[in-house]
C-alpha cells in the first residue's frame, strides 16, 4: 500500500501496465515529455520509451483513429484526450467506429482500447475545460464508461480497463487529482468492471453518484447523520454497463433515491436511473425521485460555484425527499 | 472490345519492365479476377433491382486498382478498403461464397448479416471491416502501420478512400500523423472523380488530388487508374519502397465511375450525356482484353470460356447463399460487447 493522489495512482497504473504487457502504447498532446498537462502520465516516456508514449499532432481524431488502427492490429492502446471538452472531433471515430467494430464484423474485429480523458468542473475552467460528457457515450451500444473517484479505484479501474475485451470511456474527475488521496495497492491491483461501491450504508435514502460528486454526497450524509436521516451511498464506478442489480437493492432496501451528477440535468445519466427506478422498482418508492446537477446551461466560468452540486444543495434535496413521504 | 476503347501504349519489353518476368501469367490472372468482377457486379445489381438482395455497390471501372492491390500486397499486408475495394479481399482468397453470404446478409454471414451488402469483413485475409462512414478508415491504417513498425513486421497498411473522402478531417489527420511518425502506410487515392452527384472540381480546388501529399511531406504520384499494368507496377514499386524505407506514400488512382454511386443513385440528374462515352473508352476490363488479344495471350474462345467460368461462379454462389436463410434472432444480441450483461432483446418468440 501507497499513499497517493488520484492523478498519481493513475501515473502508477499505466506504469504498472506498461511494466507488465509490452503492448500497451500511450499516445496524446503533450503526454511525452511534458508528462501530461495534469502530468498523469509523467515519468512514462522517459521509462518506456518514446515508442510507447508518443506525442501526437493535434487532432483528436487522430489520436483515436490511430488507437482504433493500433487495437485492430492487437496492441493495447491508451490514448489521452486532453480534456473532455475536446473529444468531440473524435466523436465520430468512438460512435461510428470504436463502438461498432465488434458488432459489425460478427466479433472478429474487436476494437479494444482505453481511452482516458479528464472531466468536471471545479477548476475554474470555464465553458472548454470543465464538462461532463458521460451521458453521449453511456447512450452508444458497444462502450464502456467508466469514472473513478478514488485513487484505489482509479488504478484498479484503470488496470481492469487495460486488459478487458471492451473499448473503454475512462474519464478521470479532474476537480480531484490532487484534492483526494489514499491507500492504493501496489502491483497489478484491478477492480473489476461494472460493479457498484456502497461506499456507505444508511437506511432511510439512497445517494447515487459517480466520480467527484462522491464526495459531497458523502459530506452531505455525514452533515445529516446527527439529526437527520440514514443516508445509504452508491459510488457507480462503472456507468455502462450499470450494475443495474446493486442500485435497485439500495433503493429497494431504502425506498427513496436522489441522484448527484455535474453533467446538465436533461437526458443526463441520472434519468436513466430514475427511468430504471420507475420501471423496475416503483412499488419499493416511498416518494418522488430526485435530481441534484448542473443546470441546462453551458458550463460557466465567474459562476461554476453556483452551478455545481455542493453538499448543501445535497442535503436540501435529501430534506425534500424525506418530506415527501 | 468496343471500337472506341483506347489501347494501352504497352509493346511486350515494356509489360516485361513493369510487371516481371512472369507478366504473362500476371494478366491473365487479373483477367480472371476483372471478368468475375464485371460479371459479380451486373449479375448483383440484377438481384437488387429484382428485390433478392437489399443493396449493392458496384465498384465496375476500378477493378484494375482493385485487383493489382490484391495481386501485389503481400500476406502480411492490410487492407483497409473505402467503400469499393471488396474484390481485394476476393483477389487476396476471401472465398466467394462467403462474400455471397454476406451480400445476402444471411446465417452464414461471417458479419451475421448486420452490414449493408459490400461491407464484409475478412479477417483472414487482414481486410478490415468498413463502416458507411467516409474517411474514418483512414487513420486506421495508420494505427496498424504503427503496430507493424513496433512489432519490426515488414508488412504495409493500404488505406483505400475516394475523392470525395480528400475532403474530410480523417484524410487531413491520417496523412499528418503518418507522415510525422513514419509509419508504412499506402494511401490509395481512388478518385473516380464523382462524390455521389458532386465532381471532382467541386470537391477540390487543386488540379491534381496528389497534389495534397505535399502539404504533408508524402511523395505522391498520379497513377492511370484504369491501367492494369501501371496499377500494378505502381503497387509493386510502392510498396517496394515503404518496405526499404518505411514511410509513407500517396498513389492517386485516376478512374471514371462507370455506375451510379449504388443501387439507391440515379446519375441522369447530374451527370452529363458526355460522362459514358468517355468513361467507356477507358473501360479497365476492356483495356486490358484489347492489350491481351493484341499480344495474342486471349483467343475469342478463351476469353468466352473465362466469361462462362466467371457465370457459372457467381450463379454457383447466388445458389448456395439464397438458400440460406436470415441471420437467427439471437445475433441481434450478440457481439456488442465482450462481457457484461446481454443487451435486453425481443426474446425468442417474436414473430
Amino acid at each position: 500500500m501507497t499513499e497517493l493522489t488520484l492523478v498519481q495512482a493513475i501515473n502508477r497504473g499505466l506504469q504498472q501496465a506498461m511494466h507488465d504487457d509490452a503492448d500497451v502504447v500511450m499516445l496524446g498532446e503533450d503526454i511525452g515529455l511534458n508528462g501530461g498537462v495534469f502530468r498523469a502520465t509523467d515519468g512514462l516516456q522517459k521509462e518506456f520509451g518514446a515508442e510507447r508514449v508518443i506525442d501526437t499532432p493535434l487532432s483528436e481524431t487522430g489520436i483515436v483513429g490511430t488507437a482504433v488502427g493500433m487495437a485492430l492490429y492487437g496492441l493495447k492502446p491508451v490514448p489521452e484526450i486532453q480534456f473532455q471538452d475536446f473529444i468531440y472531433p473524435a466523436f465520430d471515430q468512438i460512435v461510428s467506429e470504436v463502438a461498432k467494430f465488434r458488432y459489425r464484423s460478427g466479433g472478429q474485429y474487436p476494437c479494444h482500447l482505453v481511452i482516458r480523458s479528464p472531466y468536471g468542473g471545479g477548476v475554474k475552467g470555464g465553458l472548454y475545460h470543465s464538462q461532463s460528457a458521460e451521458a453521449y457515450f453511456a447512450h452508444t451500444a458497444g462502450l464502456k464508461v467508466v469514472i473513478p473517484s478514488t485513487p484505489a479505484d482509479a488504478k484498479g479501474l484503470l488496470l481492469s480497463s487495460i486488459y478487458d475485451e471492451d473499448p473503454v470511456l475512462f474519464f478521470e474527475p479532474k476537480r480531484i487529482y490532487r484534492a483526494v488521496s489514499g491507500e492504493v495497492p501496489d502491483g497489478d491491483h484491478r477492480v473489476p468492471l461494472g460493479v457498484a461501491k456502497v461506499v456507505r450504508e444508511g437506511t432511510d435514502l439512497s445517494l447515487f453518484a459517480y466520480g467527484a460528486m462522491v464526495h459531497p454526497a458523502l459530506q452531505a450524509a455525514e452533515t445529516l447523520a446527527s439529526d437527520g436521516p440514514s443516508v445509504e451511498v452508491v459510488d457507480l464506478r462503472t456507468l455502462s454497463p450499470l450494475d443495474e442489480k446493486a442500485v435497485l437493492a439500495s433503493v429497494e432496501k431504502t425506498g427513496r433515491a436522489v441522484i448527484v451528477h455535474e453533467a446538465p440535468r436533461f437526458c443526463g445519466y441520472g434519468a436513466e436511473l430514475a427511468a430504471l427506478f420507475a420501471e423496475k422498482a416503483l412499488f419499493s418508492l416511498k416518494a418522488p425521485v430526485a435530481r441534484v446537477t448542473g443546470y441546462d446551461t453551458p458550463f460557466p466560468y465567474a459562476l461554476e460555484h453556483l452551478y455545481l452540486p455542493n453538499a448543501a444543495r445535497i442535503v436540501a434535496a435529501v430534506r425534500t425527499t424525506m418530506a415527501a413521504g | 472490345m468496343s471500337a472506341g476503347t483506347v489501347p494501352l501504349p504497352y509493346d511486350r519489353a515494356a509489360i516485361g519492365a513493369a510487371l516481371g518476368g512472369d507478366w504473362e501469367e500476371t494478366l491473365l490472372a487479373a483477367h480472371h479476377w476483372m471478368t468475375l468482377a464485371r460479371e459479380l457486379d451486373s449479375r448483383m445489381l440484377g438481384l437488387q433491382r429484382q428485390g433478392r438482395i437489399g443493396f449493392y455497390g458496384p465498384a465496375t471501372g476500378q477493378e484494375a486498382v482493385s485487383v493489382a492491390a490484391g495481386l501485389a500486397s503481400r500476406a502480411e499486408d492490410w487492407v483497409v478498403p473505402g467503400l469499393r475495394e471488396q474484390l481485394v479481399a476476393l483477389v487476396r482468397g476471401h472465398s466467394l461464397t462467403r462474400y455471397m453470404h454476406h451480400l445476402f446478409a444471411n446465417d452464414r454471414d461471417p458479419a451475421r448479416g448486420r452490414q449493408m451488402p459490400c461491407h464484409p469483413s475478412a479477417r483472414e485475409v487482414k481486410y478490415v471491416s468498413m463502416s458507411s462512414v467516409v474517411g474514418t478508415q483512414i487513420t486506421h491504417a495508420v494505427g496498424l502501420a504503427y503496430g507493424l513498425k513496433l512489432h519490426k513486421e515488414s508488412g504495409v497498411a493500404l488505406a483505400f478512400f475516394g475523392d470525395g473522402a480528400t475532403s474530410g478531417n480523417d484524410f487531413h489527420a491520417g496523412l499528418n500523423f503518418a507522415a510525422v511518425l513514419s509509419l508504412p502506410v499506402l494511401f490509395c487515392l481512388t478518385n473516380n472523380q464523382w462524390a455521389i452527384s458532386l465532381p471532382v472540381e467541386r470537391q477540390t480546388h487543386v488540379k491534381e488530388l496528389a497534389q495534397k501529399a505535399a502539404a504533408y511531406g508524402i511523395a505522391s504520384r498520379r497513377v492511370d487508374g484504369t491501367d492494369f499494368v501501371a496499377c500494378y507496377s505502381s503497387f509493386t514499386q510502392g510498396l517496394e519502397a515503404i518496405r526499404t524505407a518505411p514511410g509513407p506514400l500517396l498513389c492517386e488512382f485516376t478512374l471514371f465511375r462507370m455506375t451510379p454511386h449504388s443501387s439507391s443513385d440515379d446519375p441522369s440528374r447530374y451527370q452529363a450525356p458526355s460522362w459514358m462515352p468517355q468513361a467507356l473508352a477507358h473501360d479497365p476490363v476492356l483495356r486490358l482484353e484489347e492489350l491481351l488479344t493484341r499480344h495474342g495471350l486471349l483467343s475469342e474462345s478463351a476469353q468466352r470460356s473465362m466469361k462462362e467460368e466467371a457465370a457459372r461462379l457467381v450463379k454457383e454462389a447466388i445458389a448456395e447463399a439464397e438458400a440460406v436463410g436470415p441471420p437467427a434472432p439471437d445475433s441481434l444480441l450478440t457481439d456488442v460487447r465482450a462481457s457484461g450483461p446481454r443487451p435486453e432483446g425481443p426474446g425468442p418468440e417474436v414473430p
